[in-house]
This record gives structure tokens, sequence and C-alpha cells, in this order.
């Protein structure tokens, strides 16, 4: 195929992903969005006033860069696990399997919609903080990167979990188990200087603590792990990741027979 | 030569050690209508998949107008259009985006797709249907979906695997002519069916698979000849208390009014028109007793299940 040809490709799968999220729309982008206005409420103004300052900050000012990266990898994980997982379950993978496309494209395709989908909510769960707090940019690059890397990697990850799932209870079991009290224990609530000394080092093995804690220094400046070394983990789980598709696609692994 | 499709000992062995393929080697000349033939679970879907690389090979090798698939996937994929046996196309999508889309995995941009799609959807009657969701449709209606579908890139090398499976008569027969069509423009068509009155009268060429070997491949012509006893059922006008004896030839009453008459290679059937009219015997109608292909068929399957017991006892 010439580039303009994967290009089509490519482009085919996104809009195709985008059109079916903005198509079920009370599906995908209401329910995180009532769900963050509630922690906003509840965390933020009414339990948030009580706590008073966390890392400088007002409680509502700490919580809300953890909220919005919370959509952004909720969502870009649920849309790729999801879609890729209806597609493998009505047959409709075999359209593009059958099809000259590149296994990158497809993976790429998955990803990008995931990717928008996550964007998406972070972006009016964003547009929701501003009724409950002011947000003042620190460093914007940062913010952009690493919201970025983040739905890239989660993308993947709801891949994987659809590649290997095979009812749609196995899609849930990752969300439920893994991410949910990843994100929790993740610095999104707290900061690890709370944590005896014991707790915030095994809290350093979370991967979404890096996510958080970076994205947070992007908003306020402030972050419980240095910018740099979590934007390395970041790319290193990408990397991973990203290796471990390419695999299941090339060889096939609960995708062909 | 160069072949529409080469298979040369190709193997495939399930993860659970089932064997569903031992070493097939299959040839399908450029232009040709093919026939894959066989019982249920003989291997027939797993050699279309592993063609249409849905399925890993054990071993072997396949080459699609001479790209080999191990080397060339992506040029051999590009020739090929695919129709499976299951419904495989996404229920909620609009049945135009279902061919634009698969048009899009192609390379093909949006505005030539969409022009492809439309040619095709009035060609196989699915135009007034474009705006529905395809689970709406009927399951002759997706059958064509899936056709159209499949030709949207222009393949040289057509696969349909069972494409009329529970389609009422006449929109089966509306496909035979569509694909009869599209054949004679050049598409190489192979073709799995059960209905072997459709094998029969559409294709050129044939091969029967049974428990995952090749047990005949031939012109469809030169299988038919292989045919020793052709049983024939005569419609009596009157009704025929007794056999005639015509010297020869075997007949039998079915009923007072349907003679049955068995005529074996060589033999030809005016002395048998001669004897009855001279008995004052008037035949209505005749017609085959059973589809020539579908009796070869029972044949050769069934006499090769009997070898493989001789050979496993």
């Amino acid at each position: 195929m010439t580039a303009f040809e994967i290009y089509t490709a490519y482009m085919t799968i996104v809009r195709k992903e985008i059109q079916r999220f903005m198509r079920i729309w009370v599906q995908t982008l209401l329910p995180p969005s009532i769900t963050m206005v509630l922690y906003f409420i509840i965390f933020g103004n009414l339990i948030g006033s009580r706590i008073g300052e966390m890392g400088g900050f007002d409680y509502m000012q700490f919580i809300v860069p953890g909220l919005i990266m919370m959509s952004v990898i909720t969502n870009s994980y649920g849309n790729v696990v999801s879609s890729f997982y209806s597609t493998k379950y009505q047959g409709s993978l075999e359209e593009m399997l059958v099809s000259p496309m590149p296994n990158w494209v497809i993976l790429a395709g998955y990803v990008t919609g995931g990717m928008a989908r996550g964007l998406a909510v972070g972006t009016i769960v964003t547009s929701l903080s501003l009724f409950f707090t002011q947000l003042e940019i620190y460093n914007l690059g940062i913010i952009i990167l690493v919201v970025l890397m983040t739905s890239i990697l989660f993308s993947l990850g709801g891949f994987i979990n659809a590649v290997f799932a095979n009812s749609f209870d196995d899609i849930s079991i990752v969300p439920t188990f893994v991410l949910t009290p990843l994100t929790y224990l993740g610095g999104v609530f707290y900061s690890i200087d709370l944590l005896p000394d014991f707790w915030a080092g095994v809290s350093q093995l979370n991967p979404i603590l890096y996510m958080v804690n970076a994205f947070r220094y992007g908003i306020l400046g402030v972050s419980d792990i240095a910018v740099g070394y979590a934007l390395l983990v970041i790319s290193a789980f990408i990397v991973g990741l990203f290796s471990y598709c390419m695999y299941l696609l090339n060889t096939g692994k609960g995708i062909r027979k | 030569m160069t072949y529409a499709l080469q298979i040369d000992q190709l193997h495939k062995t399930y993860s659970n050690g089932f064997q569903a393929l031992k070493g097939i080697s299959l040839t399908v000349e450029q232009g040709d209508f093919f026939a894959l033939l066989g019982p249920n679970g003989a291997g027939k879907s797993t050699t279309l998949g592993v063609v249409s690389s849905l399925v890993n090979k054990s071993s072997g090798s396949v080459s699609v107008f001479g790209y080999d698939l191990n080397t060339h996937l992506s040029q051999a994929k590009c020739l090929m259009g695919v129709v499976p046996q299951e419904f495989n196309f996404n229920m909620f999508e609009k049945v135009q985006d279902v061919v634009i889309q698969q048009a899009g995995y192609y390379g093909i941009p949006r505005p030539e797709a969409v022009r492809r799609t439309s040619e095709l959807l009035k060609q196989l009657g699915l135009w007034d249907k474009r705006n529905e969701a395809s689970r709406t449709l009927s399951g002759g209606m997706k059958r064509r979906l899936m056709i159209a579908r499949a030709l949207v890139h222009n393949p040289k090398l057509l696969i349909l695997d069972e494409p009329t499976a529970g389609v009422d008569i006449e929109l089966r027969r509306s496909m035979w002519e569509f694909l009869t069509r599209i054949n004679q423009q050049g598409t190489t068509i192979i073709l799995t069916t059960h209905y072997l009155e459709e094998a029969e009268s559409l294709c050129r060429n044939i091969a029967i698979i049974d428990q995952g070997d090749i047990i005949k491949h031939s012109s469809m012509a030169g299988l038919l000849k292989t045919l020793n006893i052709e049983t024939f059922v005569f419609d009596l006008s009157q009704p025929l208390l007794q056999v005639p004896i015509i010297e020869g030839y075997s007949l039998h009453l079915a009923s007072d009014t349907q003679l049955e008459v068995s005529i074996s290679q060589g033999q030809d059937m005016n002395p048998v028109f001669t004897a009855l009219t001279e008995a004052n015997i008037q035949v209505a109608s005749m017609r085959n007793k059973t589809n020539r292909l579908e009796e070869l068929f029972v044949n050769l399957v069934s006499s090769n299940q009997t070898n493989l017991k001789g050979v496993s006892v």
C-alpha cells in the first residue's frame, strides 16, 4: 500500500471510532461528566472545604488535575476495549484482517479513537471544573504532553484487554479490579507525602501516580515525582505495551484461528 | 502459468490437536469458476480461512496470482475479495457505511468509495436500503451486502463460502446470474456450497475435500463423465400396470404413472423411447432422479470414508 492508501485506511478507522462514541454520547460522554461533577461537589466543595490545603493549594484545586486525568484514563481505556472487543465479537474485525492494511495501522486507528474520546471527556471535565475552581496553567507543554501520552498508554492497555477478552464480562474485569484501585491510589485525592515511607515507596510502583503528578505539575507547578522521571516512566510503558500489541497482532493471538 | 490460486502441501492443525488439513494441494486457473465441495467439517472453510489469512496455517504454501502469502501478503490481499459463511459486518452500521468502510481499509479515497458503493448497492438491489442499519436486512440481503463489500476494491479473485445458504430460490437464481456475469467479466470465483445443483450449473472445475484431504480435483465435465449409471424418471400420461421389458435397460415402476429407467454410461435413450412408443406408452415429462453431481459426491465421500475406516482398522 502507498503512504496515501495507508493514511486513508487509518482515517477510515479513526472516523468510524469517533462516529461510534459520538453516536452513543449518552453512554460515552455524559456519564463521566456527571460523575466528575459529583466528585467536584462532594470531595471538592463539601468535604474539601473541611480538609483545607494540600500541597500548598486548596483541596479542590489539588484534586481537579487528578480527576481530569482519571477521566482521560478510564475513557481512553474504555473506548478501545469496548469497541475492539465488539468488533471481534461481531466478526467485523475480519473486515480489517482480510484487507492489506498493515497491523500497526489497525492499532494506530483504535488508539487514536481511544485518545479522541479520552481527550473529549478530559476537555468536558476541565470545562466543568471551571464552575468550581480557578485553574491556572503552569506549563501548557507538559499538560499537553502528559495528557496525550496517558491516553495513548491506556488506549494500548484497552487494546490488550480486548484481544484477550472472551466475553463482555472480561472487558470490565481490568477496569474494575485493576484500573480503578490504581487510579484511586495514584495520588488523585492525596499527596503521597501524607503516606508512611513504606506505602509511599509502594505507591511509586503505581504507573498512574506518575501521570497524575506530571499533569498536576503542568497545572499547579507541584508534583510528588520529578516530572522528567515521570515522563520517562510513561514512555517506557508506552513502548512496552505498543510492542506487546504488535506482537499480538502479528502472531494473531486472540484474533486469528 | 500463473494460477489465480495455488495451494501446495497445506497443513493445518488447531491448538486442540485437530488436524483440519492434511497437506492439500490445489490449483485454480485465472478466470475459472471453481467449486470446493465437501461434507461439513471436511476442511473447506479452514482452507478458505488460510487463503484469506484469517486462519494461521501450520505449514505449506499459498499463492494468489503468483504472490506468496508468506512474502507478499499485502499484494495478495489486494487481489482477493472474501464472502464468509457467517454474517460478519457491524450490525449497527448503515448498509452503505459497511461497504464504504471496507473500501477505506483498502486505501480507496472516500469519494471513490462512495461512488463504487452506490454502483454495487444498485447492482445487488440494496440501494433502497442504503441508509438502514444492516441488522434490519433480511438474510438474503445480508448475503448480498457481504458480496458488495467483497467487491468494492475490484478483486480479481472472489472467494465465496456458502453464499446462498438460507437464501430463497428466486434470490439464489439472481445471485447466480450476478456471479456468472462478474465471472464473464474476468473475476475468478471460488465457491463452496452444499447446493450441488448450484456447483454443477455454475462451476467449470471442482475439488472435493473430505477429512482434510482432496479426494477429487478435476473439471466438472470430466467428473460428471465418470458417473456410470444415471436414473431418469418418466412421468406417464396413463397409469401402467406392467413394466415393459427393453433389452439392455433396467426399468421399474415407482408408481403407476412413474417409470424409472437406468441408463449406463455409453448407452443412449433412443431405444427406450422407441420401445415405449411401440408399446403405446406416452411419456408426459422426464427428469433426472437425483442431481448427477450429488450422486457422484455421495459416492466419492462414502468410498473415501470406507477406505479411511479400512486403514484405521
